[in-house]
């Protein structure tokens, strides 16, 4: 139980805007979700258009609420949460779980890293942001750990003090850094990720924050 | 009848194949339950808690052949907790004891072992047949076991279970005296194979007719298998991908030529739509074809394939066929009896999808349909009316309608009219799934008409407790009732206890049925396990009767309460 209570402390870090009610509220779902969605990795509003944000998300209950016969239980938590849309109940719509994995979109994308003997591969959609990827890439190559990624952008070799710039190659052939875009545009437009020695691209003038120290 | 020797009986119940002619042969006398139980080789078992092995064995000793069902159907769909049982081990471990000549294992949602795949190559010497449904729990180490210890396995089926992949060489094992694979499936495999040593293995199997191949099988490969096996019946096809202009595509084309025996074909796991004219020179005789796995395909090449596939009698395909591709279908398939149409974009706004009009057209062009399964956008009582007129064989009606409480969607009115004509028409039916927005009344017309009813599944319905009771009271045969999102509650579970019996299972999840109504049901009826699902022990703890229950799952059983159920499940 020592696990489960860890784990419920971690969440509640991750998800600040939560009550502790909402978040220990007990419920089934896909392993790796967030407590904010109900079901499955993807709003039904995402699905819909990325532009529309977080309003979509009221918005689409709304709809689903004026629906006659819209009769979803919360069975643990008070009624104060909205009933998520039927679309992404738990058990709905009923696909079997291998035929869903099966047909989940894949993006298998090389990547290099300079110094690196061989090049790995990594399947985009696997994740939903550019922390994910790199915490992910951190695993495939133990030579680097990423650093306070979010504020700074940094990869480094912490033994050997190297700073790797994460670069990727777009539909256009164009060699560009990794960040500047939203996570699902990247995914569309890359073709492959490389690491390349923040030393081997000072001389091409890219503005580099000052380093940071060691990795957390 | 009495002065015929038993060998005589014998030979005659021989002829009898079915289980439920033998059921009912069994129940005739003494002497004919013995004549039977004695001769048995073939045993089904729907619900692997309702029986145990040992029993199994006592009346059924020269049993060679079984078929074992775990989890409820519901965990298909992510409703049911890991780990919630359904382990083949116990059942391997004392049939391996008391040396049961077992040729044959069928499991569906199961979790089997490595272990206990290395006791069935171990155990049983004439072991012939392993075919695996849905299950979960063993690698490619449990597979290597298989290949190399059951020296006359002819069928090694995978279908859609979750397998680690050690990526290990379990091809390899497979000994070069094995010469007797039948059919092999392994199409769910997702780590590389020995390309080199598939090739060997089908060059030195004569009677293989039936082969499916993972993702990882290459065309280059599958233009070489095809070589040395063009007498196969059912192929599964890995990867489909090739420059047409090459050496290896213009092979293939002369190779699948010669593959007259072709009747079947699935997978496609990996496609690139230009390859597909390859395989037209096929289709005019296939009887089966699987596109459901096949990625990617524009509507307008799966319709310019089908039409070449006038002999289809099941087709399986994504929804970005579309209305007009189903139109296609409907008249180039006249002999069509299966059709099932999967989601491609399950939780997407649909772009891609079908609606009432595919399935109207399909109705007009195929009289002979009798198992549907249909994923929709959309759907109207008079499209269902149409099809209820048209199709009157319907075996399986399976309908879902991607927004489960979607009324008519060009009346607003609720589906019952449509399911209750399909019901009213087809009085054969045993198979109905419903969605769509629904009140009492489908449930009232399901109660009235549908006396072949065996397994009814639904979701987010009804109206009141007098749903259910119209299903309870008017199937008379029903077997399997799984809802979920239904305001059914102790009222209608507790008004006809003893029908639970006649069931083999009854699921409801996120109903209003209370722990006060399973413990009196429980109390009630001693030989069903009535087993509720609670999380971290919270309903034994909890004395408050009125709480209602998240997953009850309750089922007939001869062997009391299973001794395996995880902390979370409370039988009662």
């Amino acid at each position: 139980m020592a696990s489960e209570k860890a784990k419920k402390a971690s969440e509640v870090e991750d998800n600040p805007d939560m009550s502790l009610e909402e978040i220990t509220e007990l419920r089934l779902g896909l392993p790796g979700e967030t407590r904010g969605k109900s079901g499955t990795k993807r709003g039904f509003s995402q699905t819909v258009d990325f532009a529309l944000g977080a309003s979509a998300v009221g918005g689409d209950e709304a709809e689903n609420s004026t629906t006659g016969g819209v009769r979803l239980k919360d069975e643990v938590a008070g009624a104060a949460k909205p009933p998520a849309p039927k679309t992404q109940a738990v058990g709905w719509p009923p696909v079997k779980t291998f035929r869903k994995s099966v047909m989940k979109s894949r993006k298998y994308v090389k990547v290099a890293v300079d110094g690196a003997p061989y090049l790995r591969k990594v399947d985009l959609e696997a994740y939903e942001s550019y922390q994910q990827l790199l915490t992910a890439l951190e695993k495939l190559f133990s030579c680097f750990s990423i650093c306070n990624y979010a504020s700074e952008r940094k990869i480094i070799d912490p033994p050997n003090g190297v700073e790797f710039l994460p670069t990727y190659e777009d539909k256009d052939g164009d060699w560009m850094l990794v960040g500047d875009v939203p996570w699902k545009m990247f995914v569309e437009s890359c073709k492959r990720l490389r690491f390349m020695k923040s030393s081997d691209a000072t001389g091409l003038g890219l503005r580099t924050q000052s380093g940071c120290t060691s990795s957390s | 009848m009495n002065y015929f020797p038993d060998e005589v009986m014998e030979h005659v119940f021989d002829f009898v194949t079915s289980n439920r002619d033998r059921n009912a042969i069994s129940l005739v006398c003494k002497l004919w339950y013995r004549i039977e139980r004695l001769s048995r080789q073939r045993v089904f078992i729907g619900n692997c808690y309702a029986i145990s092995p040992e029993r199994l064995i006592a009346r059924f000793p020269g049993v060679k052949s079984i078929t074992l069902k775990g989890k409820p159907h519901f965990a298909d769909f992510n409703l049911v907790p890991h780990d919630w049982g359904g382990h083949v081990y116990p059942w391997i471990e004392v049939l391996a004891r008391s040396r049961v000549n077992l040729e044959e294992l069928r499991l569906k949602r199961m979790v089997v072992t490595d272990e206990g795949l290395e006791l069935i190559s171990r155990s049983f010497v004439n072991f012939k047949s392993l075919v695996l449904v849905t299950c979960e729990g063993f690698t490619t180490d449990g597979l290597a076991a298989i290949a190399a210890n059951c020296r006359s396995l002819k069928e090694l089926d995978l279908q859609e279970n979750e397998v680690e992949d050690h990526r290990g060489q379990w091809l390899n094992c497979f000994p070069e005296s094995c010469t007797s694979l039948v059919s092999l499936n392994f199409a769910c495999l997702k780590g590389d194979i020995n390309l080199a040593t598939l090739e060997r293995l089908v060059a030195r199997s004569p009677n293989l007719k039936s082969l499916r191949l993972s993702r990882a099988v290459p065309l280059e490969t599958l233009q070489k298998i095809l070589v040395r096996a063009p007498q196969l019946v059912d192929l599964g096809v890995g990867s489909f991908v090739h420059d047409p202009d090459s050496e290896t595509y213009s092979k293939l084309l002369t190779t699948i030529e010669k593959c007259k025996s072709m009747r079947s074909l699935c997978g496609f796991l990996e496609v690139a739509a230009y390859c597909l004219p390859a395989i037209y020179p096929i289709c005019s005789s296939l009887t089966s074809l699987n596109l459901s796995y096949a990625p990617g395909i524009p509507g307008s090449e799966l319709t310019k394939l089908i039409r070449h596939c006038r002999k289809l009698q099941c087709l399986w395909i994504l929804d970005c066929i579309g209305d007009k591709g189903l139109g296609v279908v409907a008249s180039s398939c006249k002999e069509l009896q299966e059709l099932r149409v999967f989601p491609s974009d399950p939780y997407g706004v649909g772009n891609a999808s079908v609606t009432e009009e595919g399935l109207v057209a399909i109705s007009r062009g195929c009289p002979k349909l009798t198992s549907l399964l249909y994923f929709c956008q959309q759907m109207t009582n008079a499209a269902l009316k149409i099809v209820a007129q048209n199709c009157r064989n319907f075996i399986q009606f399976r309908l879902c309608i991607l927004d489960p409480t979607k009324p008519d969607s060009s009346t607003n009115e609720p589906l019952d009219e449509g399911f209750g004509a399909i019901v009213q028409s087809c009085k054969g039916i045993r198979r109905l799934s419903l969605s769509g927005l629904l009140t009492d009344q489908v449930f009232y017309y399901i109660g009235m008409y549908a006396e072949q009813l065996e397994m009814l599944s639904i979701a987010f319905a009804a109206d009141s407790d007098k749903g259910m009771l119209y299903v309870l009271n008017g199937c008379k045969k029903i077997r399997k009732l799984e809802i979920m999102e239904c305001p059914f509650g102790n009222i209608a579970l507790l008004s006809d206890v003893g029908k639970y019996e006649t069931m083999r299972s009854l699921w409801m999840s996120s109903c209003e049925v209370t722990l006060g109504g399973c413990k009196t049901l429980a109390k009630k009826m001693p030989r069903l396990n009535v087993e509720i699902f609670s999380e971290n022990n919270e309903m034994e703890n909890c004395i408050d009767d009125e709480q209602k229950v998240q997953k009850l799952y309750l089922y007939r059983t001869l062997v009391g309460p299973r001794k395996d159920a995880p902390d979370y499940v409370w039988t009662l």
